[in-house]
């Protein structure tokens, strides 16, 4: 009886498992079917967003080189925030230094990291920051994200452009609160402060490595 | 086929009767994390209506072939792969709209409420009833997070429609409290999602005691009952 029993809870068991098995076969095909079928144009427009993301720090015009071509893999960089390999992109008009592009990262913002990505002209001035990644308290310290900021005149990251260390000593970097030239709102200090020390590092790391970043495996 | 009826009952489950956020009590993590603005909580609803559709639909039609034993994980494969397609199609061919909704897809795909739906009607009714109950679903989910929303940021921000520039560019969000409102962080963090949400679920049953209370011969409705995630 037993026998006869287990028997068919076996057959049962293996009935059940080859079904599962088929509906698994079914729907990884399905799924790599889909896969394979978007990754050329989901990668086209992954290409069309880091553009659009470099062309915030640093308009089209300046540079006639095919950007993200142009591009070295940074180890993960301490002076930078960074823990994980990045992707720097270098700006060049008729084979000439222009900019360098590359990101970084604030680690002491209020809620967590703030991602940057940032934009530095071979004459050591910025040419633009913007906030890529955050989790700041949304309608307090978000402003450092163009998007979020109320003043759209002039949102509160554009207050780097230009800035560079030949003109603005250590301590200009900073918050006004602390000391330095940077404005800030009321109640949310800690963020801009973060980004503020975040650009004063990767300005200074940009300048000191700009020529060997530029000669490196440069392009035809 | 569907009858008016059904159709009716589907309805009014899952606009009211059922409703995901204030009766069944699901999804709360999403729920918290998206609802600091209305136009967010509707994003996070539009995608969840287009999962909960196509889910159900597939679960509904292939109920024949799936063992009792092992539905589960089948259930489970079945709404995984569905929603990465469906992430994957829309990335590659409507990248505008996937920039605005995209975010919110993989938030869903572990939603307990798609799981509980297919679970709890999808494998037991034909597709096209299956469908509409994951489309009502989700409508009873999208006008409870758009107030849930809505009340957030009026509360937390003095405005309404937040982030509505983030999906319609030309329109941007309005101050209806003046400037100097300080603002009451409160709202926009999630404890007071949770206090607001709770205000929702007491008005809800306070609607159903009267609408029982009305009908008299029938004891009071089933107060909401905990759900999981």
């Amino acid at each position: 009886m037993s026998t006869v029993k287990q028997f068919s809870a076996t057959g049962m068991a293996i009935r059940t498992a080859a079904i599962l098995f088929i509906f698994v076969i079914v729907f990884t095909g399905l799924l790599s079917g889909a896969y394979l079928w978007t990754k050329p144009a989901i990668e086209a427009s992954a290409a069309e967003e880091k553009m659009k993301l470099a062309d915030e720090v640093l308009p089209r015009s300046e540079y006639d080189n095919t950007l993200l071509a142009d591009a070295l893999t940074l180890p993960p960089t301490p002076e930078l925030g960074l823990a994980d390999p990045t992707t720097l992109y270098r700006a060049r008009l008729g084979k000439q230094p222009v900019a360098l592009v590359f990101e970084a990262v604030a680690p002491d913002g209020y809620a967590g990291k703030v991602r940057l990505i940032i934009a530095v002209r071979a004459d050591g001035r910025v040419a633009g920051v913007r906030v890529t990644q955050h989790k700041e308290t949304p309608g307090l310290g978000d402003y450092v994200e163009i998007k979020k900021d109320k003043n759209k005149a002039r949102p509160w990251i554009t207050q780097f452009n230009g800035m560079a260390l030949a003109t603005a000593v250590d301590r200009d970097w900073k918050v006004k609160k602390d000391g330095g030239s940077i404005d800030y709102y009321a109640g949310a200090t800690v963020t801009p402060r973060a980004v503020g020390k975040a650009v004063l590092k990767a300005v200074k790391w940009a300048e000191a490595n700009r020529d060997q970043l530029f000669a490196e495996g440069a392009a035809k | 086929m569907i009858t008016r009826e059904e159709f009716k009952t589907i309805a009014g489950n899952g606009i009211w009767k059922q409703n995901t956020s204030i009766a069944q009590i699901l999804g709360l993590c999403p729920l918290l994390a998206v609802t600091t603005n209305a136009v967010n909580g509707i994003m996070l609803s539009l995608a969840t209506i287009l999962v909960m559709a196509i889910s159900n639909l597939a679960v509904a039609s292939l109920r024949n072939f799936i063992p009792h034993e092992i539905r589960i994980p089948v259930f489970i494969l079945i709404v995984a792969a569905l929603v990465t397609v469906v992430d994957l199609l829309f990335n590659a061919n409507l990248h505008e709209l996937y920039l605005v909704l995209g975010i919110f897809i993989p938030l869903i795909v572990t939603n307990c409420i798609v799981l509980a739906r297919v679970e709890a009607f999808a494998a037991k009714n034909p597709p096209l009833q299956s469908t509409f109950d994951g489309i009502f679903m989700g409508v009873g989910m999208l006008w409870t997070l758009a107030l849930l929303g809505a009340m957030r940021e009026f509360i937390g921000n003095g405005t309404i429609l937040g982030g509505i520039d983030m999906v319609i560019p030309s329109l941007q969000p309005i101050q209806v409290l003046p400037e100097s409102y300080p603002g009451f962080l409160l709202a926009l963090l999630p404890p007071g999602a949770f206090i607001l949400l709770g205000c929702m679920i007491a008005w809800k049953n306070w609607m159903n005691a009267r609408a029982a209370a009305r009908a008299q011969a029938k004891p009071p409705a089933p107060v909401a009952t905990a759900g999981c995630c």
